[in-house]
């Protein structure tokens, strides 16, 4: 069978390709993994047209990696096994807004910028989570890796806040997950089965979200950051504890650099925001105290103190309070063009083991240690190992999958999860993971996907 | 290939496609197409890929890399410190393939006739002037300014409308201009953005021995393209002039006064040539002789200045057509975005806008709801 003929019958001549250039472009992302053959380019249009190239795979046994941004960095969206990879953003529609409800209704290729940009000339007063990626990746594509938004540390990570989707199964069916499977709100997931826990972390390897409704919230009209500072790395976990039991964050990260020495220090960055100018003083007022009864009841002094930092860096202040942040400069840092992280979703108490060994790994490879880390409302962090590599010079990519290698590793021995990992993490995790657990996984993806087409290579049981 | 060392970091993260508030995406091969491959970004790794021979030449590669605009929307919204040279590493990859002979056939014919004739129309020298008959514009001679027209308003029929319409503003407004008629040659920016240097150097350097044998001191330009040329190519040259664009000169004059203008009333949204706008900065002089025409309502598209969105017909694409064609060709999108904003007019300040816009608005059917008026056509319409 012509593949590419039968392709170009579904989707049309323009929206497919197997040139050199595509195929080329498709089969490698920004991050550090090596690239990976990609056999044709689609561009849906339609529901219809994503059923149809469904159809025609699982017949034909294609694999098909479905893509949004493409901006994983761990190459989750480029194929492990050639085939076909659909990239979603001709289906770029903002549905439907519920501003009473709460709620947006997107097709799988509207940009962040897009969501963004139409809430505040249509919805000023309601926002979504937005990551600190680029704001062309997706935001189904984003909610359905798990990722957090500016919001998360309040609200949850992304894809808590998912309503429901539209699903293209990997037999053809499609599928309404949630209120709109028995009605006609996009509302709420539940109370029902808790379908879409069927195709949220699991890449690809279920179905192809087409449809996804995600919660929206009140968007404030002031936001403040405040800092403080310390160098004592084992005061984080208590810090954290005590901050997160006064419950008015917005936002909250950790970060450091070893380069520039003013920069290289335990910052504490709380995000705050606030209805009105009262609200945000207020909370700004509650979180000095805490910090104040934090000095007093740990007996902090000299450099361990927490301190609040008065004189906050422009380009630092600037850093939190975008949304999003220009955090794609991190790939200049060595004038490079490169960068990948191990997004690590670790327990709190484990934040000064994991920070000492992270200056380790990037001392070891050569590089400066940079850290940036998102604190998700108290009970996990997404500790960040992050490395800028120069994508000229191969053996330096190669000394960045190394660090990313050993950071996967150090995030398993300290009993925590890697976030959107390769499948080199992929397979760690599926390593150590009770085999009754990966079984199950296996089961599931054999139910839904009985001939394998689905991004095939993440999430197999390793033998 | 010039460079060669900056290319690699560029992490395809897309900011050069969106606008600055994000609202959109703003690349003009990239809207259109939607393959990854035609974006800043894609370009910029397939380059790479290319000079690291892992892409072969090939005719899709040459439509990717030729079907930029140079409309620099990359360049006003890249986050990293080399996004000023982003169009200039695009000429310098075409520079490489014409270097080669790997173009285009649209290039290729496109080089070849200004190679040969001049201009890209294949006419004659002789037509160059023809614009100007029954104007009382006059020939160049000790005026203050030199007025230059360039091959779209010498040889374009529409282009030559707007030129007369120009040329008779500025007499009207007593500038002290001529023209240089039938002496005039191709200014070449488009030969630039096309990638053949040495044939811009040699048009260049010949415009310029010209200008300084006729003591040309100061140059008016009609189209932008032009405009951009002598103001930021030539001097490294040699060719030293202070160059304006009509409306930098016309704006002062209306704005005092001098030009008596009666009621227009209209609503008019501007298009911003990406030549004038971002490659030189100049946003408010066209907007400022619209806004005081009396009755004139000024309704901005929501892509403006800065986030203007390309007509299509940068970088040598008005010429070579690498873009045309189908519903999101740039030209359409960007009429649909001044439909949106329910003026009757579109104001360019540019006749190869001018040109771009009206067709598409032929091919969208809108011609009974949207007119292309080049800002001095309405000045002139106004002044009765």
């Amino acid at each position: 069978m012509d593949i590419y003929r039968s392709l170009i019958n579904i989707v049309g001549r323009d929206s497919v390709s197997n040139s050199q250039e595509e195929l080329f472009i498709y089969s490698r992302d920004s991050g550090a993994q090596r690239p990976r053959r990609a056999d044709y380019v689609v561009m849906p249009g339609t529901v219809k047209e994503v059923q149809d190239v469904v159809i025609l795979a699982n017949k034909e046994k294609i694999p098909i990696t479905p893509l949004g941004g493409g901006f994983t960095l761990s190459a989750l969206v480029v194929p492990n096994k050639g085939g076909i990879v659909m990239d979603m953003k001709r289906m770029d529609r903002v549905i439907e807004v519920n501003e009473i409800n709460r709620y947006a209704l997107v097709e799988a290729g509207v940009s962040q910028a897009k969501l963004k940009s139409y809430l505040e000339k249509n919805h000023p007063r309601l926002q979504h989570s937005t990551p600190e990626a680029p704001p062309t990746v997706t935001v189904v594509g984003n909610a359905l890796i798990q990722g957090h938004g500016h919001i998360s540390s309040r609200y949850g990570i992304n894809s808590d806040m998912i309503n429901g989707m539209e699903v293209v199964l990997p037999t053809g069916e499609v599928c309404r997950i949630g209120s709109s499977s028995v009605g006609p709100y996009w509302f709420t997931r539940g109370p029902l089965p808790d379908l879409p826990g069927l195709f949220i972390g699991w890449f690809g390897t279920t179905g192809v979200v087409t449809k996804l409704s995600m919660k929206l919230y009140p968007r404030p009209g002031y936001r403040e950051l405040l800092t403080f500072s310390t160098d004592n790395i084992d005061l984080i976990p208590d810090a954290i504890f005590e901050v997160t039991q006064v419950d008015l964050l917005e936002d909250f990260f950790l970060i450091n650099q070893e380069k520039p020495d003013w920069m290289n220090h335990v910052f504490f960055c709380l995000i705050l925001s606030g209805h009105t100018k009262e609200e945000l003083e207020l909370k700004k007022n509650i979180y000095k105290k805490v910090f104040l009864e934090f000095n007093t009841l740990k007996g902090s002094r000299g450099a361990d103190k927490m301190k609040l930092v008065e004189d906050l860096h422009p380009a630092l202040r600037k850093r939190f309070l975008d949304v999003p942040p220009v955090a794609a400069l991190a790939a200049d840092f060595r004038k490079g063009g490169g960068f990948e992280y191990t997004g690590t979703i670790l327990p709190i108490d484990k934040i000064p083991e994991a920070w000492r060994k992270g200056i380790e790994i990037a001392h070891k490879h050569g590089m400066i240690c940079s850290y940036v880390h998102q604190i998700l409302g108290g009970h996990s962090i997404m500790f960040a190992f992050n490395y800028s590599f120069n994508r000229a010079d191969e053996k330096d990519v190669e000394r960045t999958r190394k660090a990313l290698e050993e950071s996967n590793r150090l995030t398993f021995e300290l009993g925590g999860m890697v976030w959107k990992g390769e499948v080199g993490a992929q397979r760690l995790a599926m390593a150590r993971m009770d085999p009754n657990t990966a079984e199950l996984i296996k089961k599931v993806k054999k139910s839904l996907d009985p001939n394998g087409i689905m991004n095939p290579g993440n999430w197999e049981v390793v033998k | 290939m010039k460079y060669e060392d900056i290319i690699h970091r560029c992490f395809r993260c897309g900011y050069c496609k969106l606008t600055g508030d994000y609202s959109d995406f703003n690349c003009p091969p990239y809207r259109k197409f939607k393959f990854e491959t035609y974006s800043p970004g894609g370009r910029m790794w397939l380059i790479r890929g290319w000079l690291n021979g892992e892409i072969k030449e090939s005719e899709r590669f040459r439509e990717i890399l030729f079907s930029c605009t140079m409309c620099a929307n990359c360049v006003e919204h890249c986050v990293f410190t080399f996004s000023d040279d982003l169009v200039n590493i695009f000429i310098a990859a075409r520079e490489e393939m014409v270097n080669k002979g790997i173009v285009p056939p649209a290039v290729r014919d496109y080089l070849k006739n200004i190679h040969v004739n001049g201009n890209p129309y294949k006419e004659s020298a002789d037509e160059r002037g023809k614009w100007a008959d029954g104007t009382s514009v006059e020939a160049y001679g000790d005026q203050e300014y030199l007025f230059y027209v360039g091959c779209v308003g010498s040889y374009d029929e529409r282009g030559k409308k707007i030129a007369r319409a120009v040329g008779n503003l500025l007499t009207r407004a007593g500038v002290s201009m001529g023209i240089l008629g039938n002496a005039e040659c191709c200014d070449g920016n488009e030969v630039k953005a096309l990638g053949e240097a040495s044939l811009f150097n040699l048009l260049a350097e010949q415009n310029i021995v010209l200008f300084k044998k006729l003591g040309v001191k100061k140059i008016i330009t009609l189209d932008p393209h032009a405009f951009n040329a002598f103001k930021n190519d030539y001097p490294a040259l040699g060719g030293e002039f202070e160059v304006y664009h009509y409306t930098q000169i016309l704006s002062p004059l209306i704005q005092s006064g001098k030009m008596p203008l009666t009621e227009y009333n209209l609503g008019i949204t501007y298009h911003d040539p990406c030549y004038l706008g971002r490659h030189n900065g100049e946003y408010d002089a066209p907007r400022a002789i619209l806004k005081t025409i009396p009755g004139v309502r000024l309704i901005e598209m929501e892509q403006n200045r800065e986030n203007a969105f390309c007509c299509g017909g940068g970088g040598g694409n008005f010429f070579t057509d690498i873009l045309g064609g189908g519903e999101d060709s740039p030209g359409r999108i960007r009429v649909r975005q001044a439909l949106d904003t329910g003026a009757r007019i579109i104001a360019v300040s540019c006749p190869q806008c001018a040109k771009m816009l009206e067709d598409a608005i032929k091919v969208e059917e809108q011609e009974d709801k949207l007119k292309v008026m080049d800002v001095a056509e309405i000045v002139s319409n106004a002044m009765g």
